[in-house]
């Protein structure tokens, strides 16, 4: 479906622009370039969308969870809407904020950490596959790709916290890096499971090798990677209840503490998108990404639409992380901080290594219905 | 010609940063430009179609060594006045060792299995090579003792490290969860009956 509408789009707008504007002998290199840059704004333009209305989404959802009915004044045209006008509101009530510089603070460092902290959650993107055929950059090494630029998210923490001049927002770094750095090693294990059991390190292939029912999607072959790696993608975003990099009980605001207006809302931005990554990426690892659930069942597997591979099925699966993750951040009390330390090093870390080894052997084995 | 401009823009970046390392004053400006200098390298691998090794240079090196690099150095609290109070004095000694050091890299340079005449001229390969396959065919059939001996020498590494910062002694503050978790009301707090007290007189 995706790539029907990409194909019109290249067929009709984008190569009569590139007709009218480019000379003949650069035209192909013009139409890849205009192709790529369209596919980057069709990425972009619903990540942001997304990021602004789940702000909106948690402020509701928390809301709901607590008695409140969140905000509900904000609408377009005079309209309250439920309050859906309330992420543009806010949105405009940065940008037109002052950003205040501390005294003592390195300029270059401070402005710059902000980009280095949604510069990555926003190139990931690049190697996601949306459906069978739509995925910006097919590349063989797209699992490392993405464990790369995860790892990178941390230096515009680290970055933010020193260059503050603040004891708060250092704190706030020293913390977050360490957490990081922890889960990072749960993580990275995690996905060798998800690779050995794929046999590949492309994410399309990852899902076509899950395909069959959602019995052999591989949440039930790696039952206990699948949890360890979305709780340590809660930890990677620094979310609720591993949000100690900004403990505000503790440390004020962490390692954003000195930062106002739009250079604040920029890491609030970056902090969201991982969310989505990370929600994006478990339901490609474990659920199936866009394999549809009814897929190999009797009667169901075979209704016409509901049973093929589609991208919605993959913006629901998404949804429902995404939802966990405010769900968690409603319901949970703050981890203290050894215990963080604690439940990556000691617990989830043996937990990978373990089922290295048993989804080694179960590959080696053939067990069916998963590895034949 | 596209990739050979890129190729020049990223290695006078590399030079740039690799240079302004050992040229800072401040310490963790030094770790930021390693990282870049990382970053260059990683891109000028990408050039060469490396890009297993290049992806697992910025996941290794920038991603989590050089992470705990800056959070020492930015915890270090160095005062640079003394450290740069002998230069003069230290200055002969260096020069000495640097001229070495040239003489040596230029001694290995001009051999002959630097010349011209021994690099083999490296064809770009298929594009649908997969990289990190055939790094691993490689590391597990033809290296596997070079890789195997590597490993191990690592895991020494791991268990001396750890040896050494693993002081006896010292008061551990590690506290037992599970004994926190199971701890009930009748092992912190104790009720006392008390009769009231009357006001005598």
């Amino acid at each position: 479906m995706l790539s029907e509408i990409y194909q019109w789009i290249q067929g009709t707008v984008l190569s009569s622009i590139v007709g009218f504007l480019v000379p003949e002998i650069f035209q192909d290199e013009a139409l890849l370039l205009l192709g790529i840059v369209v596919k980057i704004v069709a990425i972009l333009v619903p990540l942001l969308l997304s990021v602004a209305y789940i702000t909106y989404a948690e402020r509701k959802i928390i809301g709901y969870i607590q008695c409140r009915i969140g905000p509900n004044r904000v609408g377009f045209f005079g309209y309250k809407l439920l309050g859906l006008g309330q992420p543009i509101a806010d949105a405009v009530k940065l940008i037109f904020k002052e950003i205040i510089i501390p005294s003592g603070a390195n300029k270059f460092l401070f402005i710059i950490a902000p980009v280095l902290s949604f510069a990555p959650s926003i190139a990931a993107w690049a190697v996601i596959p949306f459906d069978d055929v739509s995925v910006l950059a097919d590349i063989n090494a797209g699992l490392l790709y993405i464990l790369a630029l995860t790892s990178l998210a941390v230096y515009g923490v680290i970055i933010a916290g020193w260059a503050s001049n603040s004891k708060y927002a250092f704190l706030g770094a020293i913390r977050s890096a360490a957490q990081i750095v922890s889960y990072e090693i749960a993580m990275g294990f995690a996905l060798v499971c998800v690779l050995i059991a794929a046999g590949s390190l492309n994410l399309g292939d990852i899902i076509e090798a899950q395909s069959g029912s959602f019995l052999h999607w591989y949440w039930i072959p790696l039952l206990p990677i699948f949890i360890v790696y979305f709780i340590s993608g809660v930890a990677e975003t620094n979310r609720a209840p591993f949000d100690v990099a900004e403990g505000e009980s503790e440390i004020v605001a962490g390692f954003h503490v000195e930062y106002g207006g739009m250079v604040f809302s920029i890491f609030f931005m970056a902090e969201y998108a991982n969310m989505i990554m990370i929600s994006v990426l478990t339901s490609i690892f474990f659920l199936g990404g866009w394999l549809s659930p009814l897929q190999g069942i009797p009667v169901l597997g075979s209704i016409p639409i509901l049973s093929e591979p589609n991208i919605i099925w993959l913006l629901l699966k998404t949804s429902f992380f995404l939802f966990c993750f405010l769900w968690f951040r409603a319901t949970f009390p703050r981890y203290r901080y050894d215990q963080i330390m604690r439940l990556g090093w000691k617990v989830f870390l043996p937990i990978t290594i373990v089922w290295i080894v048993i989804i080694s052997v179960m590959v080696v084995a053939k067990i069916p219905p998963w590895f034949n | 010609m596209v990739t050979q401009y890129i190729f020049y823009i990223f290695a006078a970046l590399l030079i740039f940063s690799a240079s302004m390392v050992i040229t800072v004053r401040n310490p963790v400006h030094a770790a930021l430009f390693l990282v870049l200098a990382f970053f260059s390298s990683a891109a000028v691998w990408l050039i060469l179609e490396a890009e297993f090794l290049a992806i697992v240079l910025i996941l290794v090196y920038v991603g989590a060594v050089m992470v705990l690099f800056l959070f020492v150095v930015m915890m270090l609290d160095i005062n640079f006045v003394p450290l740069r109070e002998g230069f003069a004095r230290y200055l002969p000694v260096g020069i000495v060792i640097a001229v070495l050091m040239v003489v040596a890299m230029g001694t290995v340079f001009t051999s002959v299995y630097f010349s011209g005449a021994q690099m083999n001229v490296v064809t770009p390969t298929a594009t649908d090579v997969d990289n990190a396959k055939e790094l691993g065919k490689l590391m597990f059939t033809e290296y596997l003792y070079p890789f195997e001996i590597a490993g191990a020498i690592l895991l020494v590494a791991i268990v001396a490290a750890i040896s050494l910062t693993l002081r006896k002694g010292r008061s551990k503050k590690s506290q037992n969860p599970a004994e926190q978790v199971s701890v009930k009301r009748k092992d912190r707090v104790r009720l006392v009956k008390m009769n009231s007290e009357k006001k005598s007189g």
